[in-house]
Formats: C-alpha cells, structure tokens, sequence
C-alpha cells in the first residue's frame, strides 16, 4: 500500500495547480479518492469531528441492495431464453452463463459510456466527479430488455447523463432520474426495439411451439378490449411450453420475460430491506408507492368497467417494474420530493398513476416509468407546499 | 410552573476521555489571554490596555467601538504582556501574565435585600463596567447582549450534551448563592420570566433544582437537547423581532458574585477531556487560561489536536493555546491527516457513524465509547437530500431548505425558513452526520451575518 501511496504522492504535483495536467485534476481526484480515503483534517473551527459515512459508501451501499436484481435477472434471462426455445433441461450454470452473456456486456457499456461522460464533464466544468453515476449506472443495465443492442445502451446513457443531469447543472441538480431518462429516451426513440415481443432473449435459436413474447400488463390490455378473464388469462399463459409463467406466486417470484433487473418482487423487496435498514432510501416513499398503487386499484376494481379494470388489485403490486421503481427509482434522493411530509405525497401519487396509466393508457403498457418521471417534474411543487406550511406556522405563531 | 418537553431526534456522541469526576487545584498557569474572537458581532474592538500595563481582575482591556459601554476586563490580575494583531491590525488577543494571587477591582457590594431594590439602570451600569455584561447572548444571531435593548426572556441551560461535555454539578458545586443572586438580578432585566433548563435524566444539582423566582424546565433526549437554542424553540420560539438572551449558569453565578462581593471572579472548573489525555479530569483555573499545564506530560501522544471547548462546536488552539471565554472544556483529540487505502468501503464497528451504511456497524453498540479522529472521512460534495438532516434536528426546521437559502443569498427566505432560531451549535450535528462534508456552521453563521447587516 505505500508503494502504491508514494506512487500517487509522486505523480499529484502534476495535476495541481501549475502542473502539467492541471486540467484533469478532477479525474486525479475521483481515482485518488478511490484508491485512499483522503488525509484531509477538519477546520480549526467547527466541526472538529466527522461522521465515517461518504458519498462513495452510501452509493455502495445502494449498489449491493441492486445485487439481488441483478443476480436474479441473469439467471432469469437465461431461464426465459431457454424455456422459449424449449430446452427446458437446460442447467443452472447453463442459465447464468447464457444470462452473463446477454447481461454483463450491457453493463459493461452503461457504466464505461456513463463514467466517461461524467469525466469529461468533470474536466471541463472543473467539479469534482460525483458518485452518483455508479448508481445511475447500475441502475440503466436493470430496466432494459434483455436484448437491447448495446450501441442504443450508449446512446441513451450518453442521452441521459447530458441532458438528464449535466445540462441541469451537474449531480444533485438534475430534475428527473436519470436512469428513467435512459429508458424513456429508448422509449420514443427506438420503440420497435423496447416494446412488444422483446423481453425473451431467443437469440439464433427456434422459438418452441406455442411461444408468445407477451407480457402480463400485455395480456392484460387485451383483456381489457376482449373482455375475458385477466386472471384466466394469465393461468393460462404458456400452457405447453411455460407452465404458469404468469401465476400469482411466479409473478411475485419474478420468473417470467421482463427487463433485466426488474421482474422479481421477492428480489426488489429484498433490496428494499437493505435500503430502509441502512437508511439510504426512504421507507416513507417505497411503503407509499405500494400503498398508492394498492388503494388505486381498489378503487378502480369497485368502479369496474372492463377486465383490466376488475384485475384484482395486489396483481398490479406484481406485474410489470412496479416493484423495482418503487424501490430503486422513486427513492433517488436528488430527483424524489425532499421533505419528509412530502415523501408520503410523492410516493401515494407515484403509485395511484402508474395503475392509472396502466389500465386507462392503451399506448403505454408500463406506468411506473411515466408515473415516476411525472411525478419527479412535480416534486418541488409538493416541496413547495409542504416548506410553506412551515413558514406558515413560524409566521402564524409571531401574529399570535 | 415549568414545562417537560422530550425530544426524540438527535444523536450523542459518545467519546472515550470523559473527564473523571474530581477536581484538581494544580498550579496555576502562568497566561491568561481573552480573545476578541471568542465574542460574534464585535464591530471593531479597541484596547484600552498597552504590554506593560498593569491590571487587576476586572480591568478593563478592550471595549468594541459598536457598544463602548460594554467592557470586556481582564480575567486574572497581572501584567499585559502581548496585544496580538492580526491581518488589518484586527485585535485577536490580549495576554496578561497573571500575579500570583489574585487581585481584584472593586466594584460596589449589595446584600441580598438590597439586590432585591435594584434598579435595571443600576445593575447594567455594574454589569457592563465588571466584565460580566459579554457572557450575555442575544439571539437571534448570538452575538453580545446589546444593553439597550429589553428581552422577552432569558434562558440558561443548565446541562450539556455535546461529545465528552463536563458536568454541571461539578462545575457549580457550591455556587448556590450566587447563582440565586444572579437569576434574581437577570429577572430584572426582561420583560419576560428567567428560564432555567434541566436535564430529566441526570441528577440536578440543588444549585438549580431549588433556584426561587425562575421557571425551571425539564428536557429528555439525545444532543442537541443542552442546546439552549433548541429549549427555546420548544419554549418560546423566537419570531421576527423578538429579542431573547441566553447565559451559561457561569455567567449567572458570575453576576451573582458580582453583586454580593463586589469583584469580577472568573474562577471557574475546566474539564480536560478526550482520548489523548492519560488522566482527564477537572481543573479548578480562570477564565482564559493557557493549556500547557494541563496537557504537559498528561498526554499519551504527541500527534493530536487541542480543542478549547468540545469536538462538535469548539475551537483548534494548539498545544500552548488558551481557552475560550466561553468555553467549560478542552479536548484533546488524535489528528486524523492520514490516508486511509480504500476507506470509503472498508467495514468496521470501530469507526462511529449516525448512519448505518455499508460496513459502518458503530449503531450495534450505541453505548461504547469510541475514539474519533480529526478526519473528514471523505471529500466535499453535492448535497444529497438522504432525510439525516431532519433526523438530527429537534426543531420545526428544514435544514437543508435553510442552508440552500443561505447559499443563495436569499434573506427572506432564510427569514421564512427560521434562520432567527438557530445558531451554529444548534445545526453542529447536521456537520457532522453530512455525507456531503459541507461546513454547516460556517455557512450557517455566513447566513447570520448576511440578515444581520443588511
């Protein structure tokens, strides 16, 4: 480790101030930092002590709590692709490998394009390179197809990190998630290659006999306009080549086509247990997206209307990415409401929408995605009122 | 009667070198020094003393050209021997070589009966001229009480939460009287009621738990409940325009002797504390008092850093520094400028965090006592809206909305935001637990002076 200490202290004259690489000071300090927790001492006045936490260990921590997704969507990917083709024999590292295969490339290119980005900005905007990416860039491989080429991966990472956050003034300034925004770009850019039968990754391979690329919050919509039973329905899906695809419990388990990382309930409320335990995201807005979406669909199931409408209502808590944008996107503390009264607010309308959008939007199967980014648009307004009421009472309280 | 308030937000740092519970009367050290800085608000403070002078305890040294009433007096008797200037000839302090008994001016004496028939004309008169006057804090803002002015009340806290915090009822053994004398004498100076606030846990000593003619109040729960700023804001909040004091029960007892013996005494007890120290305990001294004698031969190593006052709002002075006007307590704590290889990720219970983060274990055992160095553990960021603000922060307050309010300039909004409430010990927490490493209090008080001269 000193070797490795000495070696920094050798080469940092350059990039300071005066140094020859003066300019890429940014990019010295995010590897140095990296590699040493800094030497730096607190003022003479103040604070002469300080807590153990940093950025990098919170986003750490927000990292570990995706890992379950991840894990789960790779072996899932290999899983849906061989079920469509029929090879139900195949094994679980026969699983993993083809899901790596798919999976780590799509990684690999979010987190290069994202971290490239944000150097370059660093460099030219002289700030310090923020942390934030190695979520955001987790976040990007977890909410998209299993089957998106990797150039449109680049793009709309290059897409979000520019648009969605620099051009805004940088980390902790940007107004929408991110990672959403990567996904919404693909969205209306490349639709053909992000909606409709994308969420199995065949491959060269033959689909089995009977295949269909469809999705529950798909099937779903059809219900809705041919009026047959959305639980029928989903029973029946894969009869022949995927066994109760769409049952509750496999629902709820996650093993069915979907995005990479967003299918599993079970593995995004695992997540959800790490990040209410460690305090990295707020419980107030995961239990409030859940309730929201819950007591939406209630609602809607007492109204009645069409099929999709009386869905039983725990059935939007397990179809779709709910669960995963409930955890991971609805809790970004930069883009979500920042007080805590508002939290509740931000969280019930997040879920309300995203069934709303889902049942009432033919155009958009999935809502959370809208529903979040709306909402994310919407919550300095909630700020707004809730930080008014504070002035109100400190005002009230002087005319008394 | 007065009120029991409990306060669940907040978080206490519990260090190792807590003082223990025995008073030393050691020599004397030779330095005593009053600092202009110790002092908010001062416009442009002037001595009235040249090195050679010699004064007595209570001799004035230097008044501010804003309020020249208000004197501020020698601590000790004794010779001047520096008047330190720093950039733009700014005054920093004045060091006096203390005699080796004590001498004091003599100012007018009172019995009890009498106290009671004071006039407030008379007592500020006696207050300003002594010395004692500057241990009044006017908030908002904290800075030195402007005698003209008339409060709404007056607050003493009479317990400290901060990291390695002294004890009262050591500090204030014996001081009954006195502290009585002064809490009847600082009744006659508001419009409002004398507010003396007690710990609910802790044994209260008599000094304040049998004081006559205030409203002694009871608070539970973690730092920063011995804020006095956060007891007023559960009390009786401060509104635009509203003009409050505060005291630390030094102060009161103070003025007390003050009144009933006719001297300025600044003898006073100081913890000395921190994980550095072989044997931390109380030292009986005066105010202003250098620390070299204390910490000489009495640490267990020679990298540290000493701190007039405690780890969260206090002042790095150096090894032979003096302590602050205001300050109870030095620590001495292990400097932390060493680069930690992957400290960001390593895990471990040793290192105390409020959070609960990757690899940060210290909430397992909340009660140990731990060593915390002088390091930032981390570099400066962007702020991140994780909600620990609030969580640390037992007032109707938005930190992080107030803090960004300062940061760009806005005076009305700070206003609207409550920035009358708050000093800089009542957010240090909010420093501390801050992922993003920004320096609360020194925004904060950015914040203060930006309201208070406009």
């Amino acid at each position: 480790m000193d070797f490795l200490k000495h070696q920094i202290e050798k080469i940092k004259p350059h990039f300071e101030k005066g140094g020859k690489w003066e300019r890429h000071y940014y990019s010295f300090e995010a590897l140095e930092t990296f590699l040493f927790a800094p030497a730096t001492t607190n003022g003479i006045k103040g604070s002469q002590i300080r807590d153990a936490i940093d950025l990098k260990r919170l986003m750490m921590t927000v990292i570990i709590s995706m890992v379950p997704c991840l894990l789960f969507g790779i072996w899932n990917v290999g899983h849906q692709h061989f079920m469509a083709i029929g090879q139900v024999s195949a094994t679980l590292g026969e699983k993993f490998l083809v899901g790596a295969i798919q999976v780590l490339p799509v990684v690999v290119v979010s987190y290069g394009v994202g971290l490239g980005v944000e150097f370059i900005f660093a460099t030219f905007r002289r700030h310090p390179v923020n942390e934030g990416f190695l979520v955001t860039g987790m976040l990007i491989p977890l909410v998209m197809p299993p089957d998106i080429p990797l150039w449109q991966v680049a793009v709309a990472t290059v897409f979000a990190v520019i648009i969605g956050k620099e051009a805004f003034g940088g980390t902790g300034m940007n107004v929408v998630n991110i990672a959403l925004t990567a996904r919404a770009f693909l969205y209306f850019a490349y639709p053909t290659d992000i909606s409709g039968d994308v969420w199995t990754y065949i491959g060269d391979a033959q689909t089995v006999a009977g295949y269909s690329g469809a999705t529950p919050l798909s099937l779903a919509g059809d219900a809705a306009t041919t009026g047959t039973n959305v639980i029928q329905s989903f029973n029946s899906f894969g009869a022949g080549w995927n066994e109760g695809v769409f049952t509750l419990s496999n629902l709820f388990m996650g093993i069915r086509p979907g995005s990479i990382g967003e299918t599993s309930t079970l593995m995004c409320l695992i997540g959800a247990i790490i990040l209410i335990a460690t305090g990295a995201g707020s419980w107030k807005i995961i239990v409030s997206v859940f309730g929201g979406a819950y007591a939406m669909g209630l609602f809607l199931n007492l109204v009645g209307g069409n099929a999709y409408v009386e869905m039983p209502a725990h059935y939007h808590l397990v179809i779709g990415g709910l669960a995963f944008g409930a955890v991971f996107m609805a809790t970004d503390p930069v883009t979500a409401s920042q007080t805590e009264t508002g939290k509740w607010v931000y969280g019930l309308l997040i879920g309300m929408f995203t069934v709303l959008i889902r049942v009432f939007n033919p155009a958009y199967p999935e809502g959370i995605m809208l529903a979040i980014l709306l909402m994310n648009v919407f919550a300095p307004l909630i700020d707004y009122f809730v930080v008014s009421a504070n002035k109100k009472r400190r005002l009230q309280r002087a005319t008394v | 009667m007065g009120k029991f308030i409990r306060l669940k937000k907040g978080f206490t740092i519990n260090l190792q070198g807590k003082a223990a519970p025995k008073v030393v009367d050691t020599d004397q050290p030779e330095t005593f020094v009053i600092k202009p800085t110790d002092f908010q608000g001062l416009y442009i403070p002037k001595p009235v003393v040249n090195v050679g002078d010699t004064v007595k305890a209570g001799s004035p040294l230097f008044h501010d050209k804003k309020h020249e009433n208000v004197m501020y007096t020698a601590p000790v008797s004794g010779e001047v021997v520096e008047v330190k200037r720093g950039e733009k000839r700014k005054l920093l302090e004045i060091k006096i070589l203390a005699d080796k008994k004590i001498e004091h001016e003599a100012f007018k004496k009172y019995s009890v009966s009498e106290i009671a028939n004071l006039s407030a004309a008379d007592i500020k008169t006696q207050l300003l001229t002594s010395g004692v006057w500057p241990s009044l804090i006017q908030r908002p803002f904290g800075v030195v009480a402007d005698p003209a002015a008339t409060p709404k009340a007056i607050h003493i806290s009479a317990f400290d939460t901060h990291p390695l915090a002294p004890d009262y009822n050591i500090l204030f053994k014996g001081q009954d009287q006195f502290f009585q004398a002064g809490v009847d004498i600082l009744k006659k100076l508001t419009s409002g009621g004398v507010h003396v606030n007690t710990h609910s846990t802790t044994e209260i000593s008599t000094v304040f738990s049998q004081i006559k003619g205030a409203e002694v109040n009871k608070f539970s729960g973690p730092h920063p409940a011995g804020c006095v700023g956060v007891q007023i804001h559960h009390l009786d909040p401060i509104n635009k325009g509203d003009i409050v004091w505060t005291i630390n029960p030094l102060g009161v007892t103070q003025i007390g002797k003050l009144f009933l013996q006719g001297i300025y005494d600044t003898s006073r007890v100081v913890a000395l504390t921190g994980s550095e120290v072989k044997n931390p305990q109380y030292y009986k001294t005066y105010t202003g008092a250098s620390v070299k004698k204390f910490i000489d031969g009495n640490l267990t190593n020679d990298h540290v850093r000493v701190i007039s006052g405690n780890p969260l709002t206090g002042t790095a002075i150096g090894k032979d520094g003096h302590v602050g006007f205001f300050d109870h307590q030095i620590s001495v704590l292990p400097e932390g400028d060493y680069a930690e290889f992957i400290g960001w990720i390593t895990p471990g219970a040793r290192k105390l965090s409020f959070h609960r983060s990757l690899g940060l274990f210290s909430f397992l055992s909340p009660g140990k006592e731990r060593v915390v160095d002088t390091n930032t553990h981390g570099e400066p960021r962007a702020f991140v809206q994780s909600g620990v603000f609030e969580q640390v922060t037992p007032m109707d307050i938005l930190p992080t909305h107030l803090l960004k309010s300062i940061l760009a300039e806005d005076i009305d909004e700070m206003e609207a935001l409550g920035i009358y409430e708050v000093i800089e010990e009542d957010l240090a927490l909010c420093e501390f637990v801050d992922v993003s490493k920004h320096k609360v209090q020194e925004i904060l008080r950015e914040g203060l002076d930006l309201v208070q001269h406009s």
